[in-house]
């Protein structure tokens, strides 16, 4: 909607003072954009794509050109710019997309899930250059379902749930926030039953993951105590033992489930 | 003075769009030799068996050439790039919807208008004289503009992402316009409710103005011709590009 794809049912917003509605051109102007399901024209170069979308942000020639050649060597896709895109790989498209967004020097960057389907190379470079983007003055709205990739680049999160905003804070905060998410990872030298292990004081929920059984618990300290006398009288040892915070994930599911 | 400024930088704007119509539509072969064989074999079609003087049969396949090639792409770029996924890149730019109708229009415009240069430079051949140059050049500006606008409003409505049926859909109306316009039979020798259909299709004016110009003599006056070529053309343009936007969100 802040791009100017969907139109607004009610309600203002605006992009660095412009009204996105009144002024959209204005306010699109100072946009880079990175749409989800786009693509580029698969039937033009990769530098026929740019020189287009710099055209259209009325970037001037010279410019354009020199934007253009920078951003496909930062990318690497400057050896196959004369290439049509219908022979690029989806990591290459999706990298030409985002030398597109970039062409307008934009203040701010909206990327709808940028690293969705890439190997993971493709995404590392993708995830850095975020990084540069936003140290060096821009604005980036990234959409992603990937928890992980929030954790790692976002300074403010939004979790939206049937459209709704359930929760907007900073990473750390919004962990902080879910204290019943706190739990105890633990494995043993045997075979464990997750029920016996949900019956131990304190659990509130326990998941196998993987060689480890994960106990979700309000006091991991209180909790650690009941494990141990646990696996005495069941005669287990105990091969890694670690608390942890909850995850985003964890954070996302519980808001999720809430509202 | 930013007002103008902005009309001007959407206006430039535009061009970026013929350039791309340009380079990913019109410069294949395909709808090169697909725009000059259609009217030509319907010309033929017409014209053997027939015993006609040369300035009869130029008009015609003047008509022809203009109104197919300047509707011949038109209609599938907006269903094309619904369905490549490169709309919502063209509408998240900093660009309005005029501005991608009017690229697309123009792109149209300059297709026919060239394509158009091949019958006149025919009939010059077999030794066609023009009577008036002037009036066939503006005429012929004029209508391209008209049916490059006409092209756009084929695809307005319904709001698809499938450029074949849109293609199919226009050739059920460009066909039957192509017959009810004089092209074939001059509008003077069609019965009474012959020349009222024929009044409804901006062909009809088109050729009426390339017989003024190549015969010396038309059906309706010059001016008439004009006018109604530039009204047709300002009603389709705004028509097409005002359906366009109410429909533009369910294309994405």
């Amino acid at each position: 909607m802040l791009t100017g794809v969907i139109k607004p049912d009610e309600g203002i917003a605006s992009i660095l003072s412009y009204d996105i509605l009144r002024e959209g051109l204005k306010s699109r102007q100072l946009m880079g954009i990175v749409p989800e399901m786009a693509n580029a024209y698969v039937d033009l170069s990769a530098w026929n794509n740019l020189m287009l979308i710099g055209e259209l942000y009325g970037v001037p020639m010279k410019q354009r050109q020199e934007r253009a050649n920078r951003l496909l060597k930062e990318f690497g896709l400057y050896e196959r710019r004369k290439h049509l895109v219908r022979g690029f790989s989806r990591g290459m498209k999706q990298k030409l997309l985002l030398c597109m967004a970039l062409i307008n020097e934009p203040q701010i960057l909206f990327l709808d899930e940028p690293t969705s389907g890439l190997d993971v190379e493709s995404q590392r470079l993708i995830r850095d250059m975020i990084r540069e983007l936003n140290k060096s003055g821009a604005t980036v709205f990234l959409t992603t379902h990937n928890m992980e990739e929030a954790n790692q680049l976002c300074d403010r999160i939004a979790i939206i749930n049937h459209g709704k905003i359930a929760a907007i804070d900073s990473p750390e905060r919004l962990r902080l926030r879910s204290s019943g998410l706190q739990s105890i990872e633990v494995s043993f030298d045997k075979v464990v039953s997750v029920e016996d292990l949900s019956k131990v004081h304190g659990v509130k929920e326990a998941k196998k993951t993987g060689d480890k059984i994960r106990l979700y618990v309000d006091e991991p300290s209180a909790t650690l105590d009941k494990l141990v006398d646990f696996a005495r009288s069941k005669r287990l040892r105990i091969i890694s033992l670690n608390t942890l915070a909850p995850t985003l994930e964890d954070v996302f599911l519980k808001l999720v489930k809430e509202s | 003075m930013i007002e103008n400024n902005l009309y001007w930088e959407q206006f430039k704007r535009s061009f970026a769009i013929v350039k791309k119509n340009i380079r990913i539509y019109y410069s294949k072969g395909p709808v090169i030799i697909f725009g000059l064989l259609v009217p030509f074999f319907l010309f033929l079609s017409f014209y053997i068996g027939r015993n006609m003087p040369a300035e009869a049969l130029v008009p015609a396949l003047l008509g022809m050439t203009v109104f197919f090639t300047a509707t011949s792409v038109g209609p599938a770029i907006i269903p094309w790039e619904a369905r490549a996924k490169t709309l919502e890149r063209l509408i998240s730019s900093p660009i309005s919807i005029w501005t991608i109708f009017l690229g697309d229009m123009l792109s149209s415009f300059l297709f026919g208008a060239v394509v158009s240069i091949f019958p006149v430079v025919a009939g010059l051949f077999i030794g066609v004289e023009i009577a008036n140059p002037l009036i066939l050049g503006l005429g012929t500006i004029l209508a391209t503009f008209c049916f490059a606008s006409f092209s756009i409003l084929l695809s307005a409505y319904p709001p698809t992402d499938t450029p074949a049926g849109v293609m199919m859909l226009s050739s059920m109306i460009k066909l039957p316009l192509v017959f009810i316009s004089g092209v074939f039979i001059p509008i003077e020798e069609l019965p009474g409710w012959g020349k009222t259909v024929s009044s409804i299709s901006p062909l009809t004016y088109f050729t009426d103005l390339a017989r003024h110009s190549i015969q010396g003599h038309g059906y309706y006056p010059v001016g008439l011709d004009l006018t109604v070529l530039a009204a047709f053309a300002l009603i389709f343009l705004v028509t097409a590009i005002k359906i366009h936007e109410r429909t533009m969100q369910k294309r994405l």
